[in-house]
């Protein structure tokens, strides 16, 4: 008996380490390969979707706003996407959101990953859908391809556009290159537009020239530096704005001593 | 067809649910709407796989009603009625590993391969580690490589490279190990497990009508379950018995039967023994 005794603890202690080393193992693989699959920086989601990860978390992948939408516009991704898989997403290029005036995707969410309340608006009093409010990305136009910044006379993605004049409007310049004709270009709004990618079906170019991006990626951030102090609602941005100071060996002397001495000159 | 009358039950409900699923999204049906993860039934109630709840819950999610309530509804009926009889009647994988072990009896893959020893609990391990990695990572962990979710998803919404998650199941019990998927690393049959010990319906054995054939053991994809089989009567109470019936198919001795009275019969009892 008195042999067995350290050879059970070594049993013990050496099968909790085998436990220990392959549940590390496995978890390693596992969330190597979920860190991967989620990242879908391009991904266009179905309307009134949360922020990403807060929509990666609640979406069940139940593929009820898919059955819903009468455009088959929605998809859910398949392994092999490259998205993260299940999740419903559309390629506007292919099927474009349509803007249905009742949105039947966004109240059969389940889950609440699809927020009927980003999607409606208080119209005398009543709730009503209002599919203007929507925001699933921002239409970016390239200017290189698009062809009515070479001259050519196309108006395909503004008369496309459900908020036509409103999300995307003409600017007129002058042609200079002809002397007599004009410009016509599409400019996209960025506060109206819809991201439902009616443009980007529209455009006529072979790859599209104006396409819809998520506004993470389409949108830039300004940050506190910088504030309309013409604007009124801007100037609100002060408030909460934090200021950044960089500290240098520099910054230990105070800004006038270091502007006086001139000992380094000499 | 009395030998495999459960068995035709089996694949009637785990292929009709699939129906319905794929009538849904291609033909606008309204029966059964959705996927395993979460449907509509009749468009009015909503059910719920509370496996991929929690996992949710652990990743911090803000959670509507609606699937909490067909969590609820889903989790209730397991845990009452049917045990972990979701793993045999209505999960699509059931009939992937079911062939690959139908295989691997015909062909005497056990008999020629060495044992491989892999314990019943990693299910358990496995599923803790989804929670854990759902709250780390702040997704449903499972979710996104559940080959369960896959196949479902993929026969109503589009398969993709899907097939290539059952393959590998298939190839896994085949070649790895017996049962290897479903009887000792899938998460949701463990889940379902514990969620399901204390369900009513089970099976029963008779120890008196047993002639010890042992063809029960041989075909259960949970032989432990039966321990009881010829010592004494009584109801299979380990959670991990998923209901499947094929010990009641092959028993030639009426020794094994649902019951559901037996397990009721024996809770009454214990609360009188408690009195």
């Amino acid at each position: 008996m008195k042999k067995e005794l350290p050879n059970d603890r070594r049993k013990f202690i050496l099968s909790m380490a085998r436990g220990v080393g392959l549940s590390a193992m496995g978890a390693l693989i596992w969330s190597a390969y979920v860190d991967e699959v989620k990242a879908a920086p391009l991904i266009l989601r179905p309307p009134g979707a949360l922020d990403e990860p807060d929509f990666l978390k609640t979406c069940i992948k139940c593929g009820l706003c898919v059955e819903a939408c009468p455009y088959d516009t929605l998809i859910l991704a398949q392994p092999g996407d490259n998205n993260p898989i299940g999740t419903p997403f559309f390629v506007p290029r292919d099927v474009p959101c349509y803007m249905c005036d009742d949105i039947p995707c966004v109240p059969v969410c389940p889950t609440g990953a699809l927020v009927q309340d980003s999607v409606t608006s208080e119209i005398e009093g009543e709730l009503t859908w209002d599919i203007t409010k929507m925001d699933m990305g921002l239409a970016v136009v390239d200017a290189e391809s698009c062809i009515a910044f070479w001259g050519i006379q196309c108006d395909a993605c503004y008369r496309a556009c459900p908020l036509m004049d409103v999300a995307i409007s003409l600017q007129y310049d002058k042609n200079e290159r002809t002397g007599k004709h004009a410009f016509l270009k599409p400019v996209v709004h960025a506060d109206a537009c819809t991201g439902c990618g009616l443009c980007e079906r529209a455009c006529v170019t072979k790859k599209a020239a104006i396409y819809v991006l998520p506004n993470e990626v389409a949108l830039g951030e300004v940050g506190d530096h910088y504030i309309k102090g013409w604007d009124k609602a801007d100037e609100a941005r002060l408030k909460d704005a934090k200021g950044e100071t960089t500290v240098t060996d520099r910054s230990n002397r105070s800004a006038v001593d270091s502007l006086n001495d001139a000992e380094d000159l000499y | 067809m009395r030998k495999i009358r459960y068995l035709l039950m089996r694949r009637f409900t785990q292929i009709g649910i699939l129906i319905l699923y794929f009538g849904a999204n291609a033909y606008g049906w309204t029966i059964l709407q959705g996927n395993l993860s979460a449907s509509l039934l009749f468009e009015t109630v909503p059910l719920a796989d509370p496996f991929a709840l929690l996992q949710m819950l652990f990743a911090g999610a803000v959670l509507a009603t609606d699937v909490i309530v067909g969590a609820l509804i889903m989790a209730l009926f397991y845990a009452v009625i049917g045990g972990r009889a979701f793993c045999s009647w209505v999960c699509p994988i059931n009939m992937v590993t079911d062939l690959a072990n139908w295989l691997r009896r015909k062909l005497g893959i056990s008999d020629v391969q060495k044992r491989v020893y892999m314990s019943r609990n990693v299910r358990y391990w496995v599923m803790v580690m989804a929670l854990l990695l759902s709250a780390a990572m702040g997704l449903a962990a499972f979710e996104l490589i559940s080959p369960i979710a896959m196949a479902h998803r993929g026969i109503a919404f589009g398969m993709g490279f899907g097939v290539g998650a059952l393959v590998i199941i298939f190839l896994f019990d085949l070649f790895v190990h017996e049962n290897a998927w479903c009887g000792y690393v899938c998460p949701l049959g463990g889940f379902y497990s514990i969620l399901g010990k204390f369900s009513l319906f089970r099976v029963k054995h008779d120890a008196e009508a047993c002639t010890l054939c042992m063809k029960c053991k041989e075909v259960c994809p949970e032989k432990e379950v039966l321990f009881m089989i010829g010592k004494n009567s009584g109801s299979v109470l380990m959670g991990a018995c998923t209901n499947c019936a094929r010990c009641i198919e092959v028993c030639d001795d009426d020794a094994l039967d649902f019951s559901i009275r037996s397990q009721l019969e024996k809770t009454i009892e214990q609360t009188k023994e408690k009195a």
